[in-house]
């Protein structure tokens, strides 16, 4: 067994994660800015140039620039797995990324190809290190538990979705003749359901018991909600290629029963929890997974309705509740309970003498947090809408939007401003 | 099932609720029951920690000749779980509501992580290791006062 991971001098360095979780914020920041400037347009339908770029800022800027950190905090811990030389792992890995990010993001929401060619390697590379350097970890470890079951499953949704992105690259810059169409929405279905359905649901058996002293979830779910969820999405994947109009019938008895039963046992847990003091990322994770109810309602209900389907907020709903109203509250409610912890962490371990550290809640004030809470909440009600009418509540929903993501920003650089006051 | 991560994991959760209601009575200005189960929540950590700190890893200790590893660092972080405990215990002397929640939330993470190390790593690798002599370990950790 890995012993080594138990041993806190090989605990990273505050600066690992922590420069992931400040510079997810400003891609968020940065995909509600596209949206502000760009304005109705934006929503003319799912494939505007504008709402692509977007998406790219929002699932890798935010969504996997925080994942891949929080798998990289979490493995010491759940699988005794210490990441070697943490901090050339971040460079290898924050640096490619958050460029790749930017150069797709502006190729995507100005045509311009060069910078969409240019971001590929990048992207690639970050991916590939990242995939490797976790992989190598949940390999040699021996701990068994649900959690690294789905992360393993995650990490391999992850190099599909990467290897589909750069097809679609390719077919895009008239290198390959394969179907586009089919080819992005396996793409934005292994990224979404794959790499951060499946994460999530793996870190939710771990967290949801531990920060609001749940009941633990069910063995029958958490044995089989995740490789069960990832063998019904090959499935799909592979009736989609052949057989499209078969898909329905196994997103209807495959993946949208996972998901909602995920959804339900999720908050029925909450229910049931034995913490009863209010806790911000708590209430997150509520948004989180109504959000997840929505859209998988919202989708099994589409699969009859060709009016629903046909309309053209369907897609937006769909990408809006599942990526800024599943995942980004979600992984906003996680940061919560991350950073403050980290840097309260890190502080106790320079300064021995205690009383001068202040606690999680100093270095991130409720107050501070539930603001965000619900600027969040406003924003995605208001995107909702803008879906429906652009013009004029685009500009509302994504000012609104800009000031949840700004102060998301602001929190989590005060915590990492008063580690560097205190620590100096 | 016998073995000692059945037996030391249940105090964890033993512990959790009194926790939790001695959080919920401070945080409704209940002092007097939050003091109650504060205490009996700091007793019960108390003798968990003696159990662990003065059996369990002295003997997984010279069972594997390490003793700088994960039970040095269980050691480190009981420490700052009972700086923590302080903490809490002047909010509670000084009736103060938002420093308890705060020390307590602080502790809440502390505990759980380190308890989720010991229970998915350090008591299952006492189990492999310690097969032989867990029924003496087990007898003399019950012997710990509490």
């Amino acid at each position: 067994m890995a012993l080594a991971g138990l041993s806190l001098e090989q605990a990273p360095p505050l600066s690992v994660p922590l420069r992931f979780f400040l510079t997810a914020p400003l891609f968020a920041f940065l995909a509600a800015l596209l949206l502000l400037f760009s304005g109705p347009t934006a929503l003319a339908s799912r494939w505007s140039p504008a709402l692509l770029a977007a998406t790219h800022l929002l699932t890798l800027g935010f969504i996997t620039m925080s994942m891949m950190a929080t798998l990289l905090q979490m493995l010491p811990v759940l699988a005794g797995a210490a990441v070697k030389q943490p901090r050339l792992v971040a460079w290898l890995v924050h640096v490619p990324l958050s460029a790749g990010t930017l150069l797709l993001a502006s190729g995507l929401a100005a045509g311009w190809k060069i910078g969409m060619l240019a971001s590929l390697p990048l992207l690639a590379w970050a991916m590939l290190t990242f995939i490797l350097v976790a992989a190598y970890s949940l390999a040699r470890t021996e701990a068994r538990n649900a959690t690294i079951n789905a992360m393993r499953l995650a990490l391999g949704a992850l190099a599909i979705t990467a290897l589909l992105g750069l097809t679609l690259a390719a077919i895009l810059a008239g290198h390959a003749a394969l179907p586009a169409l089919k080819l992005t929405d396996l793409h934005a279905a292994w990224g979404l359901l794959g790499w951060v359905g499946v994460l999530i649901i793996g870190v939710a058996y771990q967290v949801v018991p531990m920060f609001q002293m749940t009941p633990a979830y069910a063995t029958r779910i958490t044995a089989w909600l995740a490789p069960w969820f990832f063998i019904m999405l090959l499935i799909w994947s592979i009736t989609v290629w052949w057989a499209e109009d078969n898909a329905k019938w196994v997103a209807l008895t495959g993946l949208a029963p996972g998901l909602i039963g995920f959804a339900l046992a999720t908050l029925s847990l909450q229910r049931k929890r034995r913490r009863r003091a209010p806790d911000i990322t708590s209430q997150f994770w509520r948004m989180g997974m109504a959000s997840l109810l929505a859209a998988s309602g919202i989708w099994l209900v589409a699969q009859f309705s060709p009016a629903l389907s046909a309309a053209a907020f369907y897609p937006l709903w769909l990408g809006m509740l599942w990526i800024v109203g599943f995942a980004m509250s979600v992984i906003n409610g996680m940061l919560y309970k991350i950073v403050p912890f980290l840097v309260w962490l890190h502080l106790q371990s320079r300064r021995p003498a205690r009383g001068a550290i202040p606690n999680t809640k100093e270095i991130i004030p409720d107050k501070m947090a539930r603001r965000q809470l619900r600027a969040h909440g406003a924003a995605l009600a208001l995107l909702l809408c803008a879906a429906v009418l652009p013009n004029p509540l685009v500009y509302m929903a994504a000012a609104v939007w800009c000031v949840s993501c700004a102060l998301l920003a602001w929190n989590v650089f005060s915590a990492y401003r008063l580690y560097h006051r205190l620590a100096a | 099932m016998d073995g000692l991560g059945n037996y030391l994991a249940p105090d964890h959760r033993r512990c959790d609720d009194y926790f939790s209601a001695a959080e919920a009575a401070a945080l409704q200005g209940e002092w007097e029951a939050a003091e109650a189960q504060f205490n009996h929540f700091l007793a019960g950590m108390q003798h968990h920690f003696a159990k662990e700190e003065t059996v369990l890893f002295p003997a997984f200790e010279q069972s594997t000749h390490l003793t700088g590893g994960p039970t040095e660092v269980m050691r480190m972080e009981h420490a700052q779980m009972r700086g923590l405990f302080q903490d809490m215990q002047q909010a509670l002397a000084s009736r103060d509501a938002n420093a308890y929640a705060g020390a307590a939330e602080t502790l809440l993470i502390l505990m759980q992580q380190h308890n989720l190390k010991e229970e998915q790593m350090l008591y299952r690798m006492c189990d492999q290791m310690l097969v032989r002599e867990s029924a003496e370990l087990i007898a003399r950790m019950n012997a710990i006062a509490q």
